[in-house]
Protein backbone atom coordinates (compact mmCIF):
# COMPACT_ATOMS: atom_id res chain seq x y z
CA UNK A 1 0.00 0.00 0.00
CA UNK A 2 0.99 3.48 -0.66
CA UNK A 3 -0.33 6.70 -0.64
CA UNK A 4 1.03 10.11 -1.13
CA UNK A 5 -0.74 13.42 -0.22
CA UNK A 6 0.37 16.59 2.14
CA UNK A 7 -0.88 17.08 5.40
CA UNK A 8 -0.53 19.41 8.82
CA UNK A 9 1.18 17.55 11.82
CA UNK A 10 -1.12 17.11 14.57
CA UNK A 11 1.42 15.74 17.30
CA UNK A 12 4.39 13.19 17.36
CA UNK A 13 5.26 11.20 20.08
CA UNK A 14 8.95 9.55 20.37
CA UNK A 15 8.50 5.66 19.21
CA UNK A 16 11.94 3.93 20.41
CA UNK A 17 15.14 5.63 20.10
CA UNK A 18 15.04 7.41 16.76
CA UNK A 19 11.84 7.12 15.68
CA UNK A 20 8.63 8.83 15.82
CA UNK A 21 5.11 8.27 15.71
CA UNK A 22 3.33 11.29 13.84
CA UNK A 23 -0.58 12.09 13.74
CA UNK A 24 -1.11 14.09 10.66
CA UNK A 25 -4.44 15.72 9.29
CA UNK A 26 -4.75 15.31 5.12
CA UNK A 27 -7.27 16.14 2.64
CA UNK A 28 -7.62 12.98 0.94
CA UNK A 29 -6.92 10.44 3.62
CA UNK A 30 -8.42 12.23 7.22
CA UNK A 31 -6.30 11.78 10.27
CA UNK A 32 -3.64 9.33 9.81
CA UNK A 33 -0.97 7.90 12.02
CA UNK A 34 2.39 6.53 10.97
CA UNK A 35 5.79 6.08 11.76
CA UNK A 36 8.63 8.65 11.09
CA UNK A 37 12.07 6.39 11.17
CA UNK A 38 14.46 8.71 12.01
CA UNK A 39 12.01 11.17 13.04
CA UNK A 40 13.68 12.72 16.23
CA UNK A 41 17.18 13.29 14.56
CA UNK A 42 18.70 16.69 14.65
CA UNK A 43 18.04 16.65 10.77
CA UNK A 44 14.35 15.93 11.15
CA UNK A 45 12.96 16.70 14.46
CA UNK A 46 12.84 20.69 13.19
CA UNK A 47 10.11 20.32 10.64
CA UNK A 48 8.30 17.86 12.49
CA UNK A 49 6.57 20.50 14.96
CA UNK A 50 2.70 20.78 15.40
CA UNK A 51 1.18 22.86 12.63
CA UNK A 52 3.98 22.14 10.00
CA UNK A 53 2.34 21.22 6.92
CA UNK A 54 4.46 17.88 5.08
CA UNK A 55 4.59 16.40 2.30
CA UNK A 56 3.86 12.50 2.49
CA UNK A 57 4.35 9.64 1.11
CA UNK A 58 2.91 6.51 3.75
CA UNK A 59 3.93 3.16 2.79
CA UNK A 60 2.48 -0.15 4.57
CA UNK A 61 1.95 -3.61 3.81
CA UNK A 62 -1.47 -4.06 4.64
CA UNK A 63 -4.09 -1.02 4.64
CA UNK A 64 -4.79 -1.77 8.38
CA UNK A 65 -1.26 -1.53 9.33
CA UNK A 66 0.26 1.59 11.08
CA UNK A 67 2.38 2.38 8.22
CA UNK A 68 5.96 4.56 8.11
CA UNK A 69 5.82 7.97 6.18
CA UNK A 70 8.64 9.31 4.44
CA UNK A 71 8.27 13.16 5.28
CA UNK A 72 9.68 16.50 3.37
CA UNK A 73 8.50 19.76 4.96
CA UNK A 74 6.43 21.85 3.10
CA UNK A 75 6.23 24.86 5.54
CA UNK A 76 6.80 25.77 8.65
CA UNK A 77 4.75 27.84 10.81
CA UNK A 78 6.45 27.81 14.33
CA UNK A 79 8.07 30.75 14.10
CA UNK A 80 4.96 32.91 13.68
CA UNK A 81 3.05 30.35 16.11
CA UNK A 82 6.13 31.21 18.63
CA UNK A 83 5.82 34.72 17.88
CA UNK A 84 2.70 35.69 19.55
CA UNK A 85 1.21 34.22 23.17
CA UNK A 86 -2.71 33.99 21.16
CA UNK A 87 -1.65 32.49 18.03
CA UNK A 88 0.35 29.95 19.80
CA UNK A 89 -2.41 29.14 22.57
CA UNK A 90 -5.03 28.74 19.52
CA UNK A 91 -2.76 26.75 17.56
CA UNK A 92 -2.58 23.86 20.38
CA UNK A 93 -6.10 24.44 20.93
CA UNK A 94 -7.06 23.81 17.02
CA UNK A 95 -4.57 20.84 16.61
CA UNK A 96 -5.48 19.12 19.73
CA UNK A 97 -9.29 19.57 18.82
CA UNK A 98 -8.56 18.25 15.28
CA UNK A 99 -6.90 15.39 17.65
CA UNK A 100 -9.67 14.69 20.03
CA UNK A 101 -12.72 14.99 17.09
CA UNK A 102 -11.87 13.49 14.19
CA UNK A 103 -11.89 9.54 13.52
CA UNK A 104 -9.22 8.24 12.04
CA UNK A 105 -8.37 7.98 8.10
CA UNK A 106 -12.14 9.69 7.43
CA UNK A 107 -11.35 12.48 4.78
CA UNK A 108 -12.76 16.30 5.61
CA UNK A 109 -11.50 17.91 2.91
CA UNK A 110 -13.68 20.92 3.57
CA UNK A 111 -12.18 20.97 7.34
CA UNK A 112 -8.83 20.81 6.22
CA UNK A 113 -9.25 23.82 3.95
CA UNK A 114 -10.27 26.08 6.92
CA UNK A 115 -7.84 24.46 9.01
CA UNK A 116 -5.05 25.72 6.57
CA UNK A 117 -7.33 29.10 6.45
CA UNK A 118 -7.01 29.33 10.10
CA UNK A 119 -3.04 28.41 9.99
CA UNK A 120 -2.44 31.16 7.86
CA UNK A 121 -3.90 33.58 10.06
CA UNK A 122 -0.92 33.23 12.31
CA UNK A 123 0.65 35.53 10.42
CA UNK A 124 -2.11 37.88 11.20
CA UNK A 125 -2.01 37.95 15.36
CA UNK A 126 -5.13 40.50 15.43
CA UNK A 127 -7.03 38.42 13.36
CA UNK A 128 -6.25 35.01 14.37
CA UNK A 129 -8.87 34.61 17.32
CA UNK A 130 -11.62 35.72 14.78
CA UNK A 131 -10.65 33.59 12.24
CA UNK A 132 -10.42 30.74 15.03
CA UNK A 133 -14.00 30.70 15.92
CA UNK A 134 -15.22 30.91 12.83
CA UNK A 135 -12.65 27.33 11.97
CA UNK A 136 -14.47 26.27 15.55
CA UNK A 137 -17.98 26.59 14.05
CA UNK A 138 -16.91 24.86 11.08
CA UNK A 139 -15.37 21.73 13.14
CA UNK A 140 -19.15 21.33 14.56
CA UNK A 141 -20.66 21.74 11.67
CA UNK A 142 -18.96 18.90 10.20
CA UNK A 143 -18.93 16.80 13.40
CA UNK A 144 -22.82 16.55 12.70
CA UNK A 145 -23.38 19.79 15.56
CA UNK A 146 -23.63 22.32 13.54
CA UNK A 147 -25.84 26.02 15.10
CA UNK A 148 -28.39 27.61 13.12
CA UNK A 149 -28.38 31.01 14.18
CA UNK A 150 -30.28 32.74 11.06
CA UNK A 151 -33.85 32.60 12.53
CA UNK A 152 -35.80 32.14 15.98
CA UNK A 153 -36.57 28.88 16.76
CA UNK A 154 -40.02 29.18 18.44
CA UNK A 155 -40.82 32.28 16.48
CA UNK A 156 -39.40 31.99 12.73
CA UNK A 157 -38.02 35.75 13.33
CA UNK A 158 -34.99 36.61 11.78
CA UNK A 159 -34.77 39.65 13.88
CA UNK A 160 -33.62 39.96 17.37
CA UNK A 161 -32.03 36.89 18.25
CA UNK A 162 -30.89 36.79 21.57
CA UNK A 163 -30.17 33.36 22.69
CA UNK A 164 -29.14 29.95 21.27
CA UNK A 165 -30.90 26.56 22.54
CA UNK A 166 -28.04 24.12 24.66
CA UNK A 167 -29.90 21.56 23.39
CA UNK A 168 -30.74 22.20 19.41
CA UNK A 169 -28.47 24.63 18.80
CA UNK A 170 -30.86 26.76 17.26
CA UNK A 171 -31.22 30.67 17.75
CA UNK A 172 -33.88 31.20 20.01
CA UNK A 173 -35.52 35.39 19.77
CA UNK A 174 -36.05 37.80 22.75
CA UNK A 175 -39.60 36.78 22.38
CA UNK A 176 -39.63 33.45 21.45
CA UNK A 177 -37.14 32.99 24.76
CA UNK A 178 -40.17 34.07 27.16
CA UNK A 179 -39.63 32.64 31.16
CA UNK A 180 -36.99 29.94 29.40
CA UNK A 181 -34.45 33.00 28.66
CA UNK A 182 -32.47 31.94 31.92
CA UNK A 183 -32.11 28.44 30.79
CA UNK A 184 -30.95 29.97 26.78
CA UNK A 185 -27.28 30.52 26.15
CA UNK A 186 -26.10 34.61 25.37
CA UNK A 187 -25.70 34.44 21.87
CA UNK A 188 -22.97 37.21 21.23
CA UNK A 189 -23.46 39.20 18.06
CA UNK A 190 -20.08 38.21 16.08
CA UNK A 191 -21.38 34.49 16.47
CA UNK A 192 -24.16 35.20 13.62
CA UNK A 193 -21.73 37.48 12.02
CA UNK A 194 -18.08 37.92 12.20
CA UNK A 195 -17.17 41.30 12.96
CA UNK A 196 -13.90 42.86 14.77
CA UNK A 197 -15.48 42.02 17.95
CA UNK A 198 -13.75 42.65 20.99
CA UNK A 199 -11.87 39.37 22.18
CA UNK A 200 -14.19 38.87 25.49
CA UNK A 201 -16.85 38.76 22.99
CA UNK A 202 -14.78 36.18 20.88
CA UNK A 203 -14.16 34.38 24.43
CA UNK A 204 -17.97 34.57 25.13
CA UNK A 205 -19.11 33.11 21.66
CA UNK A 206 -16.72 30.34 22.13
CA UNK A 207 -18.02 29.26 25.37
CA UNK A 208 -21.09 28.94 23.15
CA UNK A 209 -19.47 26.31 20.92
CA UNK A 210 -17.67 25.10 23.92
CA UNK A 211 -20.90 24.02 25.29
CA UNK A 212 -21.36 22.15 22.17
CA UNK A 213 -18.39 20.22 21.69
CA UNK A 214 -18.56 19.22 25.69
CA UNK A 215 -22.36 18.51 26.14
CA UNK A 216 -22.72 17.25 22.55
CA UNK A 217 -20.02 16.38 20.61
CA UNK A 218 -17.38 14.32 23.40
CA UNK A 219 -20.46 12.37 24.54
CA UNK A 220 -20.37 10.93 20.87
CA UNK A 221 -16.54 10.66 21.20
CA UNK A 222 -16.39 8.35 24.55
CA UNK A 223 -16.69 11.51 27.06
CA UNK A 224 -13.39 12.10 27.04
CA UNK A 225 -12.67 16.01 28.52
CA UNK A 226 -12.25 18.43 25.67
CA UNK A 227 -8.14 19.10 25.52
CA UNK A 228 -7.07 21.78 28.39
CA UNK A 229 -5.23 23.24 25.65
CA UNK A 230 -8.58 24.77 24.16
CA UNK A 231 -9.91 26.02 27.77
CA UNK A 232 -6.30 27.87 28.04
CA UNK A 233 -6.73 29.62 24.56
CA UNK A 234 -10.50 31.27 25.90
CA UNK A 235 -8.85 31.73 29.07
CA UNK A 236 -6.57 33.91 27.71
CA UNK A 237 -8.88 35.74 25.19
CA UNK A 238 -11.35 36.58 28.12
CA UNK A 239 -8.50 38.03 29.88
CA UNK A 240 -7.20 39.97 27.49
CA UNK A 241 -8.26 43.75 26.76
CA UNK A 242 -11.58 44.88 24.77
CA UNK A 243 -10.07 45.97 21.87
CA UNK A 244 -10.24 43.27 18.89
CA UNK A 245 -5.97 44.62 17.86
CA UNK A 246 -4.96 43.62 21.25
CA UNK B 1 27.13 -21.47 26.71
CA UNK B 2 27.45 -23.14 30.24
CA UNK B 3 28.83 -20.14 33.19
CA UNK B 4 28.15 -17.38 31.23
CA UNK B 5 24.66 -16.31 32.59
CA UNK B 6 26.07 -13.29 34.41
CA UNK B 7 27.61 -11.89 31.18
CA UNK B 8 24.47 -12.41 29.14
CA UNK B 9 22.53 -10.34 31.98
CA UNK B 10 24.93 -7.72 32.04
CA UNK B 11 24.64 -7.30 27.81
CA UNK B 12 20.87 -7.43 28.00
CA UNK B 13 21.15 -4.31 31.01
CA UNK B 14 23.54 -2.72 28.70
CA UNK B 15 21.49 -3.23 25.51
CA UNK B 16 18.94 -0.88 27.08
CA UNK B 17 21.44 2.30 27.64
CA UNK B 18 20.41 4.77 24.26
CA UNK B 19 22.58 4.53 21.27
CA UNK B 20 23.39 0.76 22.16
CA UNK B 21 21.72 -2.59 21.09
CA UNK B 22 22.16 -5.77 21.70
CA UNK B 23 25.42 -6.42 19.54
CA UNK B 24 27.10 -2.83 20.19
CA UNK B 25 26.40 -4.09 24.08
CA UNK B 26 28.21 -7.14 23.45
CA UNK B 27 31.21 -5.67 21.96
CA UNK B 28 31.24 -3.34 25.52
CA UNK B 29 31.09 -5.90 27.59
CA UNK B 30 33.73 -7.88 25.92
CA UNK B 31 35.43 -4.60 26.04
CA UNK B 32 35.13 -4.21 29.71
CA UNK B 33 36.20 -7.91 30.28
CA UNK B 34 38.80 -7.75 28.62
CA UNK B 35 39.90 -4.56 30.38
CA UNK B 36 38.44 -5.93 33.43
CA UNK B 37 41.08 -4.36 36.42
CA UNK B 38 41.56 -0.97 34.49
CA UNK B 39 38.26 -0.20 33.16
CA UNK B 40 35.31 -2.71 34.90
CA UNK B 41 35.90 -2.77 38.23
CA UNK B 42 36.78 1.04 38.81
CA UNK B 43 33.46 1.53 36.62
CA UNK B 44 31.55 -0.97 38.86
CA UNK B 45 32.56 0.99 41.93
CA UNK B 46 31.72 4.21 40.33
CA UNK B 47 28.28 3.10 39.30
CA UNK B 48 27.25 1.51 42.51
CA UNK B 49 28.51 4.67 44.38
CA UNK B 50 26.17 6.92 41.88
CA UNK B 51 23.30 4.10 43.06
CA UNK B 52 23.51 4.60 46.33
CA UNK B 53 23.74 8.17 45.90
CA UNK B 54 22.53 9.99 43.54
CA UNK B 55 19.17 12.34 43.88
CA UNK B 56 17.21 15.09 42.62
CA UNK B 57 18.34 18.33 44.43
CA UNK B 58 15.29 19.50 46.78
CA UNK B 59 15.60 22.66 45.41
CA UNK B 60 15.80 22.88 41.72
CA UNK B 61 15.58 19.51 39.77
CA UNK B 62 19.24 18.96 39.20
CA UNK B 63 20.76 15.75 39.97
CA UNK B 64 23.55 15.72 42.59
CA UNK B 65 24.59 13.49 45.12
CA UNK B 66 23.09 15.37 48.34
CA UNK B 67 20.10 16.86 49.19
CA UNK B 68 20.89 20.52 47.63
CA UNK B 69 22.98 20.00 44.66
CA UNK B 70 26.62 21.84 44.11
CA UNK B 71 24.96 25.16 41.90
CA UNK B 72 22.11 25.51 44.54
CA UNK B 73 24.80 25.06 47.97
CA UNK B 74 26.75 28.32 46.45
CA UNK B 75 25.76 31.43 47.98
CA UNK B 76 27.94 33.43 44.90
CA UNK B 77 24.78 31.84 42.86
CA UNK B 78 22.53 33.05 44.46
CA UNK B 79 22.62 36.43 42.13
CA UNK B 80 18.74 37.21 40.88
CA UNK B 81 18.88 35.65 38.16
CA UNK B 82 16.60 32.37 37.60
CA UNK B 83 17.20 30.10 34.58
CA UNK B 84 14.44 27.89 34.01
CA UNK B 85 14.98 24.94 31.74
CA UNK B 86 13.07 21.82 30.80
CA UNK B 87 15.38 19.07 31.49
CA UNK B 88 18.97 18.22 33.47
CA UNK B 89 20.21 17.89 30.09
CA UNK B 90 19.70 21.34 29.47
CA UNK B 91 20.87 22.31 32.55
CA UNK B 92 24.44 21.17 31.64
CA UNK B 93 24.58 22.50 28.37
CA UNK B 94 24.09 25.81 30.05
CA UNK B 95 27.12 25.37 32.44
CA UNK B 96 29.10 24.08 29.48
CA UNK B 97 28.60 27.04 27.67
CA UNK B 98 29.52 28.71 31.26
CA UNK B 99 27.61 32.01 30.21
CA UNK B 100 25.23 32.07 33.19
CA UNK B 101 26.48 32.59 36.92
CA UNK B 102 22.74 32.45 38.68
CA UNK B 103 20.50 29.32 39.23
CA UNK B 104 18.59 27.12 37.81
CA UNK B 105 15.16 25.18 37.95
CA UNK B 106 14.66 22.13 36.29
CA UNK B 107 10.72 21.84 34.65
CA UNK B 108 10.97 17.77 34.29
CA UNK B 109 9.31 18.48 30.72
CA UNK B 110 6.87 20.71 28.73
CA UNK B 111 3.47 21.22 28.68
CA UNK B 112 1.87 18.65 25.77
CA UNK B 113 -1.46 18.52 24.86
CA UNK B 114 -1.14 15.20 22.89
CA UNK B 115 0.56 13.57 26.26
CA UNK B 116 -1.65 15.14 28.56
CA UNK B 117 1.22 16.83 30.58
CA UNK B 118 -0.36 19.54 32.98
CA UNK B 119 1.03 22.57 34.66
CA UNK B 120 0.54 20.34 37.67
CA UNK B 121 2.74 17.45 36.26
CA UNK B 122 5.99 20.08 36.19
CA UNK B 123 8.01 21.78 38.49
CA UNK B 124 6.51 24.81 38.39
CA UNK B 125 4.08 25.49 41.43
CA UNK B 126 7.80 24.79 43.25
CA UNK B 127 8.72 27.63 41.16
CA UNK B 128 6.73 30.03 41.89
CA UNK B 129 7.25 29.67 45.28
CA UNK B 130 11.05 30.04 44.73
CA UNK B 131 10.48 33.82 42.80
CA UNK B 132 7.97 34.35 46.10
CA UNK B 133 11.15 33.47 48.39
CA UNK B 134 14.40 33.45 46.90
CA UNK B 135 14.25 37.50 45.98
CA UNK B 136 14.84 36.72 42.15
CA UNK B 137 14.77 39.96 40.00
CA UNK B 138 15.04 38.50 36.54
CA UNK B 139 13.61 34.84 35.27
CA UNK B 140 15.25 33.46 32.04
CA UNK B 141 13.26 31.00 30.36
CA UNK B 142 15.54 29.02 28.18
CA UNK B 143 13.18 26.23 27.06
CA UNK B 144 13.42 24.53 23.61
CA UNK B 145 12.49 26.42 20.44
CA UNK B 146 9.82 23.85 20.01
CA UNK B 147 5.98 24.40 19.89
CA UNK B 148 5.50 22.68 23.32
CA UNK B 149 8.91 24.74 24.68
CA UNK B 150 7.37 27.87 24.18
CA UNK B 151 3.75 26.93 24.90
CA UNK B 152 5.15 26.01 28.17
CA UNK B 153 7.10 29.23 27.94
CA UNK B 154 4.48 31.65 27.79
CA UNK B 155 2.43 30.08 30.42
CA UNK B 156 5.47 30.51 32.83
CA UNK B 157 5.21 34.00 31.85
CA UNK B 158 1.43 34.29 31.91
CA UNK B 159 1.81 33.36 36.14
CA UNK B 160 5.28 34.94 36.59
CA UNK B 161 4.59 38.53 34.87
CA UNK B 162 3.06 40.22 37.70
CA UNK B 163 5.64 39.12 39.81
CA UNK B 164 9.45 39.28 38.32
CA UNK B 165 11.28 39.96 35.29
CA UNK B 166 10.58 37.73 32.34
CA UNK B 167 13.72 36.97 29.52
CA UNK B 168 13.92 34.18 27.31
CA UNK B 169 16.51 33.04 24.93
CA UNK B 170 17.03 34.58 21.09
CA UNK B 171 15.98 32.45 18.43
CA UNK B 172 17.51 32.97 14.71
CA UNK B 173 20.69 31.61 12.42
CA UNK B 174 22.95 29.37 15.56
CA UNK B 175 26.82 29.93 15.41
CA UNK B 176 28.56 28.46 12.13
CA UNK B 177 25.28 28.11 10.87
CA UNK B 178 24.57 28.76 7.00
CA UNK B 179 21.33 30.55 5.65
CA UNK B 180 21.14 27.30 2.49
CA UNK B 181 20.81 25.08 5.26
CA UNK B 182 18.57 26.80 7.85
CA UNK B 183 15.02 25.63 8.30
CA UNK B 184 12.79 28.05 7.08
CA UNK B 185 11.32 28.74 10.46
CA UNK B 186 14.73 29.59 11.84
CA UNK B 187 15.14 32.04 9.31
CA UNK B 188 11.61 33.30 9.73
CA UNK B 189 12.61 33.56 13.40
CA UNK B 190 15.99 35.21 12.87
CA UNK B 191 14.61 37.71 10.67
CA UNK B 192 12.20 38.73 13.32
CA UNK B 193 14.69 39.39 16.05
CA UNK B 194 16.66 41.08 13.46
CA UNK B 195 18.96 43.81 15.49
CA UNK B 196 20.70 46.66 14.25
CA UNK B 197 24.72 46.72 13.34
Amino acid sequence: MEWRDTGVLLGLRRHGETAAIIDVFTPDHGRHLGVVRGGTSRKIAPHLQPGAQLDLVWRARLEDHLGAFTVEPVFSRSAAAMADRTGLAGLNAALALLSFCLPERAPHPDLYARTLALLDHLETPALFPLAYLGWEQRLLEDMGFGLSLDRCAVTGAADDLAFVSPRSGRAVSRAGAGAWADRLLPLPPVLQRPYDAPRTEIAQALAVTGHFLGQHLAPALGDKPLPTARQRFVDGLARQNNSPMD
Amino acid sequence: MPGTDDIEALIEQMAKLPGLGPRSARRAVLHLIRKRAILLAPLARAMQTVADTARECVNCGNVGTADLCDICAQDSRANGELCVVEDVADLWAMERARVFKGRYHVLGGTLSALDAIGPDELRIPKLKERVATENIREVILALNATIDGQTTAHYIAEQLEAHVRLSSLAQGVPIGGELDYLDDGTISAAMRARKAL
